[in-house]
């Protein structure tokens, strides 16, 4: 009986855990997209960026239930290392030194993931704030190496593999940031369906019954955080490659907030919201800035008061309402999207 | 040792100052649990209605505080009453995003009509320059502040612990239903608990606009300051942030004073040693709820 049900399990995990064809049409549409605005290079791959960074807070807020609003640590630390390797010619292609900076972040996230997982939602906020904080003031104080508010001077990458060097126009940049961000889906697709990815959500709805069931709480939550640390640090280094600029700014609390802004939009709790939310956000910002250059943070503000006000899962429920009427039409399916976000109150 | 105190009276005017911008979050943090990250911009606006007061239409800057303080609280119990109260049982994550978006909204809309840069509030006379006592320097302006200050932390404490609305809101924060059932109308007594914060942080503003500066980014600026007094100071009683703001003080100017690269550093050090050597606070209750 018991092995029927584990069975069973396993068979809905599985079922789950398989590629949906809305899926292969996200990237196809992704990609599509790409080739199709040539001169649009530069904002898509921010969006790229912007979309590794959220699948990074996505991983612990989503599925494991930390909030952070201090994952900019982690972004920054990844910058300012693949800044500094290139900059002393450590190591010179670019995908190596994309691991190393990402690496780099994960030994601080696994360092602070002790502090983190004490206390509760409150005490992890200002920890997350503070270690943020913390890594810029240490930014501030060692200027002589970082380069203080001016940024790192004189960042050249070399090209990808020896082979793709990067262009004006970010069309290397854009591809580069593609690959990145499509293997790291991958393999963050791989964690949330496997039997860890589960016990985090298990750990997410009631932490309490999690450690009743005999999953080890707090080895999950450290390790969970240990991956987004190298998620994000992937995606600050990403930044100093694809921009060749490492500032102050990649520790920014603004940088922390909007994240956190943007997984909301997409929706957290499944691996497309950070992705769609990066691009709805990116592309929300430059109407507005578009519309009041100096007064964006205006209208950026009031969505966010509009989204907790109405509630998340019902502009979620509005958002797919024609998506969902038009595949409805087409494969006479019921619901053919829908957001698994459980979200306990 | 004369640079000694006067650091470390600028510290302790400096703590008082921050206590009484933060102690409004504490009772909305610490005692009702709702993460508000917008509590700075209820201290701006303070600070913006005694400068225009002041500045353009020529009050008295003493007659001007009192009405950064109504103007706030006024602000703060609307809000309350329109949008704040339907967010206090919902998840941590909303509220941050919500006050976030407030934060955001009076940053946009302060710089739209006060123009981004820095104000300045004209002092009267009294208040400008030091005198010396035993050779150490006593800033007018922050004499003034720990004297106000001073007073409002007695009174806030008497308020509290003697009165009738101070154990009524004690009981409301402790168990919300049992208050209730005992006859006491516990949304009333958060709302107007909230904009007395509200007020008490606009007058914190309309103070601190000479020492920390009045600019549209003053929330964001300043927000991890208040939440450092009401994390560390804890919420059990007003000592505990009162205490923590005083040490927060006096720390950031001995910091800023002797080691001037190293300041906000050795802050953020100690609040993250401190929260997890004490999740709930240095002086905070050990149990929790």
């Amino acid at each position: 009986m018991t092995t029927n049900a584990q069975t069973e399990v396993g068979f809905h995990a599985r079922q789950h855990g398989r590629w949906h064809w809305s899926e292969f049409a996200f990237w196809i549409v992704v990609l599509a997209v790409g080739l199709a605005f040539p001169s649009r290079y530069l904002i898509m791959t921010e969006i790229l960026r912007l979309a590794l960074f959220a699948l990074s807070l996505d991983l612990i807020l989503g599925y494991a239930g930390i909030v952070s609003l201090g994952h900019a640590a982690f972004f920054g630390v990844g910058a300012y290392c693949a800044g500094l390797l290139s900059v002393h010619g450590i190591i010179n292609e670019p995908v190596l030194a994309l691991i190393v900076a990402g690496l780099a972040a994960t030994v601080l996230g696994f360092a602070t993931s002790f502090l983190v997982i004490r206390g509760v939602d409150l005490t992890r906020l200002m920890v997350t704030l503070g270690i943020a904080l913390l890594m810029e003031a240490l930014a501030e104080r060692f200027s002589n190496i970082t380069g203080g508010t001016d940024g790192l001077q004189g960042i050249d990458i070399q090209p990808i593999f020896g082979v793709f060097a990067f262009d004006m126009f970010g069309k290397t940049g854009f591809f580069y940031s593609l690959a990145v961000l499509f293997v790291l889906f991958l393999l963050a697709r791989v964690i949330v369906h496997s039997p860890f990815g589960l016990s985090l959500r298990a750990i997410k709805n009631n932490p309490l019954r999690a450690a009743a069931v005999g999953i080890p709480v707090n080895k999950r939550l450290i390790a969970i955080y240990t991956v987004a640390a190298f998620y994000a640090g992937v995606a600050g280094a990403l930044f100093t490659q694809t921009t060749a600029l490492a500032s102050l700014d990649v520790f920014s609390f603004e940088r922390s907030a909007d994240l956190v802004l943007l997984l909301v939009i997409g929706g957290s709790g499944y691996l497309y919201g950070g992705l769609i939310g990066a691009a709805v956000f990116r592309m929300l910002q430059e109407l507005f800035q578009w519309i009041t250059p100096q007064y964006w943070m205006f209208w950026i503000g009031l969505v966010l008061v509009v989204i907790v006000l109405v509630g998340r899962h019902r502009i979620h429920a509005y958002a797919l309402w024609l998506p969902n009427l038009i595949l409805r039409q087409i494969a006479g399916r019921k619901a053919a999207v829908a957001l698994t976000d459980n979200e306990a109150p | 040792m004369t640079s000694i105190l006067t650091n470390l009276f600028d510290g302790v005017a400096y703590g008082m100052l921050l206590f009484v911008l933060a102690c409004g979050l504490a009772v909305t943090l610490g005692l009702m649990n709702f993460v508000n990250l917008a509590h700075g911009a209820f201290a701006m606006a303070g600070g913006y209605v005694c400068a225009v007061l002041v500045n353009r239409i020529g009050w008295p800057f003493f007659a001007a505080l009192p009405m950064a303080f109504v103007a706030s609280a006024l602000i703060g119990a609307l809000l309350e009453r329109t949008l704040y109260q339907h967010l206090y049982a919902r998840s941590h994550l909303d509220q941050v995003l919500f006050s976030i978006g407030l934060v955001f909204m009076t940053v946009a809309s302060v710089d739209y009509i006060m123009g981004s840069s820095r104000i300045f509030i004209k002092l009267p006379e009294v208040l400008q320059g030091q005198f010396d006592i035993f050779g150490v320097g006593i800033g007018r302006y922050r004499l003034m502040i720990i004297v106000i200050c001073g007073l409002l932390t007695v009174g806030l404490q008497l308020v509290l612990s003697k009165t009738r609305f101070g154990s009524r809101l004690r009981a409301a924060v402790d168990d919300p239903r049992a208050a209730s059932g005992l006859g006491i109308n516990v949304p009333q007594v958060f709302a107007f608990t909230f904009a007395f914060g509200c007020g008490l942080a606009g007058l914190g503003g309309a103070l601190s606009a000479e020492i920390l500066g009045l600019d549209p980014y003053f929330p964001l600026k300043f927000m991890i300051y208040f939440l450092i007094v009401v994390t560390v100071g804890g919420s059990s009683s007003i000592t505990g942030p009162f205490l923590a703001s005083l040490l927060l003080g006096i720390g950031d100017v001995a910091g800023k004073y002797y080691v001037p690269k190293l300041g906000p550093f050795v802050i953020y050090t100690i609040m993250i040693v401190i929260l997890i050597w004490r999740p709930n606070g240095l002086f905070g209750r050990t149990a929790t709820r």
